[in-house]
């Protein structure tokens, strides 16, 4: 595969070619050089760890997009056996932007969903990108709703750039698609859980995220709207892009501290890319701990809580009654503590 | 997601470009024609030459739909504020201080009860000259507590919206009302009452991606601009020139979406009629607390 490095990555990926070339050296020439290929190794242990615990916003959203992050296909290998996938919604297609199946992990019957990208441009192509059409999300209810009828729990794996603004997609009310999810997953008779895995790309993400659980791997990011989106509204240019990711507060930690994640899934210093088995294993373990949790709970308290988790999130204040109807010169929005619902 | 809410565009520099201006005379959008304003508020800001529906505030649309003296606003003090602390070319609380002072409400959504010829509902009316109407925390709140009322009386929620998204302002926040709103749609649903799903110009994004499109019955009213990604976003993604008339109500009501595309002046008798469908064996399907 072609080596693929971000701009912030390129130290690493400097050191990590010389070591190499010392490791073949010695290897060839047989002499010792492990004094020398410790002490690149101990450099290298030390760049990473400098890069890697000051990282932007920006710089997280680049790793979520990064082209050799592992998707879900890549997890299902590593984590999940007897995979069967079902595809189409049953009405106009099958959106290969949107993968589902029932699978094993470990002893647990599971249904998956998720967005898949592609590798290269073929399977590009085929994916769109992650970015799924009105047919991803009902293909997505479907299968739900076929794991709810056999007592099955539902493990969705979000990576999306957005839903697909598409002429097609329009025509075939992606808009609708991704409400009837909402609408339906709320009362959902069977644990859902959700994990962020890489980009949590806004109504796309949530049209297969309303669930009683979501986590995130430390990289991935959930926002609103898309960085450049974002910056061409508010800044009018695109090349924003890094201030806006800041502003929108779409990282791991800032979802966590906005309640709107459960929990954050550590990764391989480095990124998920850098070892995909490692990251697999953190992400089952959490998989598996969640849902053992989901799935003793009395389904009625389970809706129960999945409705009252949504029903908190959004911040507001209420402000001194003044009369109506009339704006005041200078009447101020007054915003004393934030007080959430 | 908020393709819209930057327009209509506040600025204090250039010259104000409301739709109704404070004038006299107003200039049709869509045929030119220079309208007396008195006339043109008798004629519930419909062109009398060319059917244009010019943009409502909430105030007048709950007038146009409530019967007289019945609505009773709750929630009117309920206030966004900056969770985020958005950093950026402009300050969200500025923005809403501004809007604030032009509009005179605390955010771009109106609810509370009223009688729609003579029956109860539960009515939240957007007002896209608040911050394009775009949804965050406050929007998503009162929207759902219009439903939830609704649902605890045990009568209809009429919704009637006008939105360019998810406000971007409120971040993640802003993206999860789309949840919060249609899971309280959800237990409606499940309770046999119905909502009414009323778009007007211009309907996008967030707000098509939940209540929006959950209505029993989805009604528009004419030539309304309305769908999930802006024209814009469409034609850069795709380089794809659009079809005639893409996304307005009448092309979604030829795609299926839209049941019912409803002039402005037709629109309460409508509403009644289905309320009356919808009220079940005898009429006592729903029933106020009285």
């Amino acid at each position: 595969m072609k080596i693929y490095t971000l701009e912030f990555e390129k130290p690493i990926t400097e050191l990590e070619q010389t070591l190499e070339a010392l490791r073949g050296q010695a290897a060839e020439q047989k002499i010792d050089l492990s004094a020398q290929i410790h002490a690149i190794e101990e450099k290298l242990e030390a760049t990473k760890k400098e890069i890697f615990t000051n990282l932007t916003p920006w710089q997280r959203v680049q790793l979520a997009r990064h082209p050799k992050r592992p998707y879900m296909l890549d997890y299902l290998q590593r984590i999940a056996t007897n995979f069967i996938e079902l595809h189409g919604d049953r009405r106009f297609a099958d959106d290969h932007a949107i993968v589902g199946g029932l699978t094993e992990i470990d002893d647990r019957r599971v249904m998956v969903i998720g967005q898949q990208k592609g590798r290269d441009t073929k399977e590009n192509l085929m994916r769109n990108f992650g970015s799924p059409h009105p047919e991803g999300y009902r293909k997505a209810l479907r299968l739900m709703q076929l794991a709810e009828k056999f007592d099955v729990p539902v493990i969705c794996f979000i990576d999306t750039p957005g839903a697909y603004p598409g002429v097609g997609a329009e025509e075939r009310h992606i808009a609708e698609a991704i409400a009837v999810n909402l609408r339906e997953m709320m009362t959902l008779k069977t644990p859902l859980l959700a994990v962020v895995i890489g980009e949590g790309g806004s109504g796309g993400a949530l049209g297969i995220g309303v669930c009683d659980r979501v986590l995130i791997l430390e990289n991935a990011y959930y926002s609103v709207i898309s960085p450049e989106g974002c910056a061409a509204i508010l800044w009018k240019d695109r090349a924003n892009a890094a201030q806006a990711a800041a502003a929108l507060k779409l990282t791991a930690k800032d979802l966590l501290e906005l309640d709107v994640v459960d929990e954050v899934i550590p990764e391989p210093l480095g990124g998920a890319h850098k070892d995909y088995d490692e990251t697999a294993a953190s992400l089952k373990k959490a998989i598996l701990k969640n849902l053992d949790k989901l799935w003793e709970m009395k389904t009625s308290d389970l809706l129960e809580a999945r409705y009252k988790k949504y029903r908190r999130m959004g911040v507001f204040t209420r402000v001194e009654p003044k009369k109506r109807g009339r704006a005041k010169k200078d009447a101020a929005v007054v915003t004393p503590a934030p007080s959430t619902a | 997601m908020a393709v819209f809410e930057e327009k209509p565009k506040i600025s204090e520099t250039k010259t104000k470009k409301h739709e109704i201006p404070s004038g006299l005379w107003v200039k049709c959008k869509q045929c030119g024609e220079i309208i007396y304003t008195k006339e043109l508020r008798a004629n519930a800001k419909v062109c009398a030459k060319c059917d244009y529906h010019f943009t409502m505030t909430a105030a007048e649309r709950v007038a146009m739909l409530a019967d007289e003296g019945t609505f009773r606003e709750v929630d009117a003090d309920l206030a966004s504020v900056d969770v985020l602390k958005f950093t950026g070319v402009a300050a969200y609380s500025e923005r809403l201080r501004t809007y604030h002072r032009q509009t005179g409400m605390n955010d771009a959504v109106m609810i509370g009860l009223a009688k729609l010829d003579g029956h109860d509902v539960s009515l939240a009316v957007m007002d896209f000259s608040f911050l394009g109407a775009s949804m965050g925390s406050v929007v998503g709140e009162k929207i759902t507590r219009a439903i939830e009322k609704a649902t605890e009386l045990k009568i209809p929620v009429i919704i009637v919206s006008a939105s360019g998204g998810a406000r971007m302002y409120e971040g993640i926040l802003s993206l999860m009302q789309l949840a919060k709103t249609s899971g309280a749609l959800a237990l409606h649903a499940k309770a046999g009452l119905p909502y009414i799903s009323v778009l007007t110009h211009p309907t996008t994004a967030g707000v098509m991606a939940s209540y929006g499109s959950l209505g029993d019955v989805i009604i528009a009213e004419p030539k309304a601009l309305i769908g999930f990604a802006g024209p814009r976003v469409i034609k850069e993604t795709t380089q794809q020139e659009l079809p005639e008339g893409f996304q307005t109500s009448e092309f979604l009501r030829e795609r299926g979406l839209v049941d019912l595309i409803v002039h402005r002046k037709q629109l309460k008798q409508t509403l009644a009629q289905l309320l009356k469908y919808f009220s079940g064996r005898s009429g006592r399907k729903f029933k106020a607390a009285d």
